[in-house]
C-alpha cells in the first residue's frame, strides 16, 4: 500500500511539475532574472522595470506585487528559504522589520551618500535606501463638504469638531500600517496621553474604521465619507482622476512612511541585486521615475512633478525615531483594540 | 466470492489510503505547520498556550466571536429556506422557466465577492442611488454584511438543497396520498425527512463560509469586527503568524460542531433511491405553482439587479460624480501592469483545478461512501475533507507557504507555480464538492453493490458502468462548481502566485484598492461572463448526458 502511494505520489507530482513548468516558462534567454518584491503603484510596474532593464540590460525583473501588508506578510513567511532576490519600493518599516530579523544584506549603493539622510539607513548593517516618502494627511471631499456646509479642517485638532460626527473614516491601525503610522505621530505630536484623549474624541466621530490605507481617502473621492486619514499618495492620484478632493496637511506635522529597496540576504544573484540597488539610488531613478510619482524623494537634486500634490508635505514631516515605533506597535495597539475595537460595533 | 471481496476491500482500502494521502499534503499538513506556530513567540521559542491565553483576554474578542456568531447565525436563517424553496419550485414543482431559474440562482456564484459588494455599494452606499431603501441605517455594517453574505452565499445552499431535492420516490408520495394525508402533512413526513441531510449539510456549509470569509466584512463591515478579520488584522496588518494561527484555529470549532452534527444526520439517513425506486414526478398545481413561481422571479430579479448594477459599475468613468459610460475599464494594463494576462492565468488554473479536481473529490466521496468496513480510515477522509470549509482562505494560503516553501520539503518544485495554485484551490473548496458527491451517492440503493457482489462483478466495475453514470450530473455539477470557485478565490491564492502566474481575482482586490474601481468591475464582469459561458456548455452538456444515463428514472 506504501507502495501504490508513493507510485501515485510520483505520478502526480510529475503530472503537476509538467503543469507547473509550462505554463511558468517564460522565453528561455542569458539575462539573470531576479524576482523582486513590491508594493510600489501596478500602472509604475512597466516603467519602472523598463528603465532599469535598459540601464542594465543583462538582467531581467520578475514582479511579484501586492499592497504592502499582503507582501511583507509573504515575505516574512517565506524566510526560511525566501524566494525574492530583492525589494524595489516596499515601506521602510517593513524593511526594518526584515532587517531586525537579519533577512537583508549589508550593501551600501553607489547612489547612497548622495540621498537626504533621512532616506539612508545610518546604523550598520546598511541594508535599506530609501526612494520616496508620503505623509499620512487629510483628505477632504470639497463636493460632500460644501453640501453638508462642513469647514475645511487645517489641523488634527480640528477633526475632533463635533461637526464632523460619523463623517471620518481613518485606516485601523491594527489592519494597516499607515492606520498605526497616524496613531504614532499623535503620540508624538501630543505626548502619549493627551494624544488618547484626542483619539477618545476623535472616536466619536470616525464612521467607518477600514482595513487598509488606501481605502479612507478613496472612500472621501468618491463622497462615501466627508473626510479619509490616508496617504497624499492616493489623495494625488484621485484628484488626477477627477475626484473632488482637497488634501490638508495638518500643520501639526504628520507622520509619513518611506518606500525603500533592500537585496535580500539570501540571494543568488548578488550581482545583479547589487545593480538594481545602484539604479534605484542613482540620481537618474529619481528623476525619471520618483520625482514623476511622488513629490518627496530621495535625491536632493530631484524635483517632485506628480501633479496635485502639496507642497507643504516635506517641511511638515515629523522626525520620526522608526526603530521605536517599532518597538511601541504591541503595545499602542493592544490599548487601541481595548479603547476602540471592543465597542466598536455600531448601535 | 470470498477472494473476490477481498481483493475488492484491499483495492478500496488502498484507494482511500490514497485519497488520505492527498488530503494529508494538500491541506492537514499545512495546516498543522501552520497551527504549530500558535505555540510558538515571534522568535519561534515554544511557549504553551501563552498566545491563547493572551487572545482569550483580549476585550474585544468577545464582541468579534459574538458579532461572528450572530450575524452568521441570521445570514443562514435567511438564506437556507430561501434557497430551499427555491430548490422545491425547480425541482419539484411543474412551474414554467424552472431551467432559467436553476441557471439564475447559480449567478451569485460566477461573480467575485467583491463584485456584489461593490454594487451594494453603489446602490445603498452613503452615495448610492437606493439609499433610502434603508432608512437611514448604514449599509457599512451588521446589515451590509448580512446582505452581502446572502446573495454570496445562496447559490452554495441551492446547489446543497437541489441535489437533495432532485431524487425521490415516487412510491412513497402515492403510498401517504393512499393514507389520506394531507400536502402539508405529506411536506412534513415524506418531503423533509428526505432531504434532511441535505438541509443539515446546507446550513452548516453556509454558516461556517460566512464565519470564516474575511472579504465581504473587510469592504463592507465597517466597525464591525468579526474573527475573520481579526485574522486579516494579526497576519496582514501585524505579520502576526502565531495570533493569526491562534484565531484561525478557534475559527476550526464551526466546522467541527458540523462535522459531529453531519454524522449525526447521515447515520439516520436511509438511502432514498431504493433498487425498487420509481422516480418521483411533480403534479401541476396551480395555485402552487403560481405562488412559487413569483418567488423564484423575485429572488432571480434581486440577482440580476446586483449584476447588473456591476456591469453598470464597470462602464462609468468615476463614480459618483463622472457617470459618462465608457469601455476603457476593459483595457486592464491601464490599471494593472499584468493586463488581461491575469485573466489566462485564472482560465489555465480553473480548468485545471475543475478537471483534476473533479475526478479526485469525486473518487474521494465514493470511497467514502461505498468502501464496505474501514470505518476508521472512511471517518478520516471525511474529517479531512469537512476541514477546508472551516479555514478561512487566508490562513490556508499562509499555510500553504509554510509547508511547501520549508527548506527540503520535496514538494517545494512546485511553489510559485500554477500547480500550488491549482492544488490550494481544489484543497479549499473540496468541502462543498465532497459534500454533493456524497450527497448524489447517498441516494443510490447499496443494493446495487450487494446484487453486483453476488453476481461476481468486482465494486470498481459497478462504480464504472453503474454509479458513475447514474451520478453523472452530480460529477458534472462538481466540475462547474470548482470551476467558477476557482476563478473568482481570492484570499488563499494571494500568497502563492507568482511573478507569471498572477491571477485575475487578485488583480480585482490589486486594482479596487489603488481607487481603479471601475477596472476592478470589468474584471470581475470578464469572469462571470465567463463562468456563464463555462454555465451554459454545462448545460448542454447536462441535458446530453440527462438524455444519455438518466432515461432509468422514467417510469
Amino acid at each position: 500500500m506504501k507502495n501504490s502511494f508513493t507510485t501515485i505520489g510520483k505520478t502526480l507530482t510529475a503530472a503537476i511539475a509538467v503543469l507547473a513548468f509550462g505554463a511558468g516558462a517564460a522565453d528561455a534567454q542569458q539575462r539573470t532574472r531576479i524576482t523582486v518584491y513590491t508594493a510600489i503603484e501596478n500602472e509604475q510596474l512597466p516603467v519602472f522595470k523598463e528603465a532599469f532593464e535598459k540601464v542594465a540590460p543583462d538582467v531581467e525583473i520578475a514582479w511579484v506585487r501586492d499592497s504592502t501588508g499582503t507582501i511583507a506578510a509573504r515575505f516574512l513567511a517565506e524566510k526560511d528559504n525566501p524566494r525574492a532576490d530583492a525589494i524595489w519600493g516596499l515601506s521602510v518599516t517593513s524593511l526594518i522589520l526584515f532587517e531586525q530579523q537579519g533577512l537583508l544584506a549589508d550593501y551600501k549603493p553607489k547612489g547612497y551618500d548622495k540621498l537626504k539622510p533621512l532616506f539612508k539607513d545610518q546604523t550598520a548593517p546598511f541594508t535599506w535606501h530609501g526612494i520616496d516618502a508620503y505623509a499620512a494627511s487629510i483628505c477632504v471631499n470639497t463636493a460632500v463638504a460644501k453640501a453638508q456646509n462642513l469647514p475645511i479642517p487645517k489641523t488634527w485638532a480640528d477633526l475632533v469638531n463635533p461637526a464632523y460626527k460619523g463623517k471620518i473614516v481613518m485606516p485601523n491601525p491594527a489592519s494597516s500600517g499607515t492606520g498605526y503610522l497616524t496613531v504614532a505621530a499623535w503620540q508624538q505630536i501630543m505626548g502619549d496621553a493627551a494624544a488618547w484623549q484626542y483619539m477618545d474624541k476623535l472616536h466619536e466621530n470616525v464612521g467607518v474604521y477600514l482595513h487598509s490605507g488606501s481605502a479612507p481617502c478613496v472612500q472621501a473621492a468618491r463622497g462615501e465619507y466627508a473626510i479619509g486619514i490616508s496617504f497624499d499618495m492616493r489623495a494625488a492620484s484621485e484628484k488626477t482622476k477627477g475626484a473632488p478632493v482637497e488634501i490638508v496637511v495638518p500643520t501639526e506635522g504628520v507622520g509619513w512612511d518611506m518606500e525603500a529597496s533592500a537585496i535580500v540576504k539570501t540571494t543568488k544573484n548578488m550581482a545583479a541585486a547589487q545593480k538594481l540597488m545602484d539604479y534605484s539610488s542613482s540620481a537618474e531613478a529619481n528623476r525619471d521615475l520618483y520625482s514623476k510619482y511622488y513629490n518627496v524623494v530621495a535625491d536632493p537634486d530631484a524635483k517632485g512633478t506628480a501633479p496635485n500634490y502639496p507642497a507643504e508635505t516635506e517641511a511638515r514631516m515629523l522626525k520620526i525615531d522608526l526603530a521605536a515605533m517599532a518597538n511601541n506597535r504591541d503595545k499602542t495597539l493592544a490599548e487601541w483594540s481595548k479603547r476602540y475595537d471592543g465597542k466598536s460595533a455600531p448601535k | 466470492m470470498g477472494i473476490r471481496l477481498d481483493r475488492d476491500a484491499i483495492g478500496q482500502r488502498a484507494a482511500l489510503l490514497v485519497a488520505a494521502g492527498f488530503l494529508l499534503v494538500s491541506l492537514a499538513l499545512p495546516l498543522a505547520t501552520l497551527f504549530g506556530k500558535s505555540f510558538r513567540d515571534r522568535d519561534g521559542q515554544f511557549v504553551g498556550l501563552a498566545n491563547f491565553v493572551r487572545y482569550f483576554g483580549t476585550p474585544s474578542l468577545v464582541a468579534s466571536l459574538w458579532s461572528t456568531v450572530w450575524v452568521s447565525l441570521l445570514a443562514t436563517c435567511i438564506v437556507v429556506p430561501l434557497a430551499f424553496v427555491y430548490a422545491y419550485a425547480i425541482r419539484r414543482t411543474t412551474m414554467p422557466g424552472r431551467g432559467v431559474f436553476r441557471a439564475l440562482g447559480l449567478v451569485p456564484i460566477l461573480a467575485p465577492s467583491l463584485l456584489p459588494a461593490i454594487a451594494l455599494i453603489y446602490l445603498f452606499g452613503n452615495q448610492g442611488f437606493a439609499r433610502f431603501m434603508l432608512m437611514g441605517e448604514s449599509i457599512y455594517g451588521p446589515i451590509g454584511i448580512v446582505i452581502a453574505q446572502v446573495y454570496y452565499c445562496f447559490p452554495h445552499a441551492f446547489l446543497i438543497l437541489s441535489t437533495a431535492l432532485a431524487i425521490a420516490d415516487r412510491r412513497h408520495y402515492e403510498a401517504a396520498e393512499v393514507l389520506g394525508a394531507g400536502r402539508v402533512r405529506v411536506f412534513l413526513t415524506v418531503t423533509l425527512p428526505g432531504v434532511k441531510y441535505g438541509i443539515v449539510s446546507a446550513f452548516f456549509v453556509v454558516f461556517t463560509m460566512i464565519a470564516t470569509d474575511f472579504g465581504i466584512p473587510k469592504v463592507i463591515g465597517g466597525r464591525f469586527n468579526v474573527l475573520a478579520t481579526d485574522v486579516y488584522k494579526q497576519v496582514i496588518g501585524q505579520q502576526n503568524f502565531e495570533m493569526g494561527a491562534v484565531v484561525g484555529m478557534v475559527l476550526l470549532l464551526p466546522a467541527m460542531i458540523a462535522f459531529a452534527a453531519d454524522r449525526w444526520v447521515a447515520r439516520r439517513q436511509v438511502a432514498l433511491l431504493s433498487a425498487r425506486a420509481v422516480p418521483f414526478e411533480p403534479q401541476k398545481r396551480k395555485l402552487r405553482d403560481l405562488v412559487l413561481f413569483a418567488f423564484c422571479a423575485l429572488v432571480a430579479t434581486c440577482i440580476l439587479v446586483v449584476l447588473g448594477v456591476a456591469a453598470w459599475a464597470s462602464l462609468i468613468q468615476y463614480w459618483p460624480y463622472n457617470l459618462s459610460l465608457s469601455l476603457r475599464n476593459y483595457a486592464f494594463q491601464n490599471a494593472d501592469a499584468s493586463g488581461w494576462s491575469s485573466y489566462f492565468n485564472t482560465l489555465a488554473m480553473a480548468a485545471c483545478a475543475a478537471t483534476i479536481g473533479c475526478s479526485v473529490v469525486a473518487f474521494g466521496a465514493w470511497l467514502v461512501d461505498k468502501t464496505r468496513g474501514a470505518e476508521f480510515l472512511r471517518g478520516v477522509v471525511h474529517l479531512l475533507a469537512m476541514i477546508p470549509l472551516a479555514v478561512p482562505g487566508l490562513v490556508l494560503g499562509l499555510s500553504y507557504i509554510f509547508f511547501f516553501n520549508a527548506p527540503g520539503n520535496p514538494l517545494g518544485f512546485i511553489y510559485g507555480t500554477l500547480a500550488i495554485l491549482v492544488l490550494n484551490t481544489i484543497a479549499h473548496f473540496y468541502t462543498v464538492a465532497h459534500l454533493t458527491s456524497l450527497q448524489a451517492l447517498k441516494q443510490l440503493d447499496p443494493e446495487f453493490e450487494s446484487v453486483s457482489s453476488s453476481l461476481k462483478i468486482s465494486v470498481w466495475r459497478t462504480a464504472w458502468q453503474v454509479t458513475l453514470p447514474v451520478s453523472s450530473q452530480a460529477l458534472l455539477d462538481v466540475w462547474f462548481y470548482m470551476f467558477v470557485n476557482a476563478m473568482t478565490t481570492v484570499s488563499a491564492v494571494i500568497f502563492l502566485y507568482g511573478p507569471y502566474t498572477k491571477l485575475a481575482s487578485v488583480a480585482i482586490v490589486n486594482m479596487d484598492e489603488a481607487g481603479f474601481t471601475a477596472a476592478a468591475a470589468a474584471m470581475g464582469c470578464t469572469i462571470v461572463a465567463t463562468s456563464a459561458a463555462a454555465k451554459v456548455l454545462h448545460s448542454l452538456l447536462a441535458a446530453w448526458l440527462d438524455r444519455r444515463t438518466q432515461a432509468w428514472r422514467a417510469r
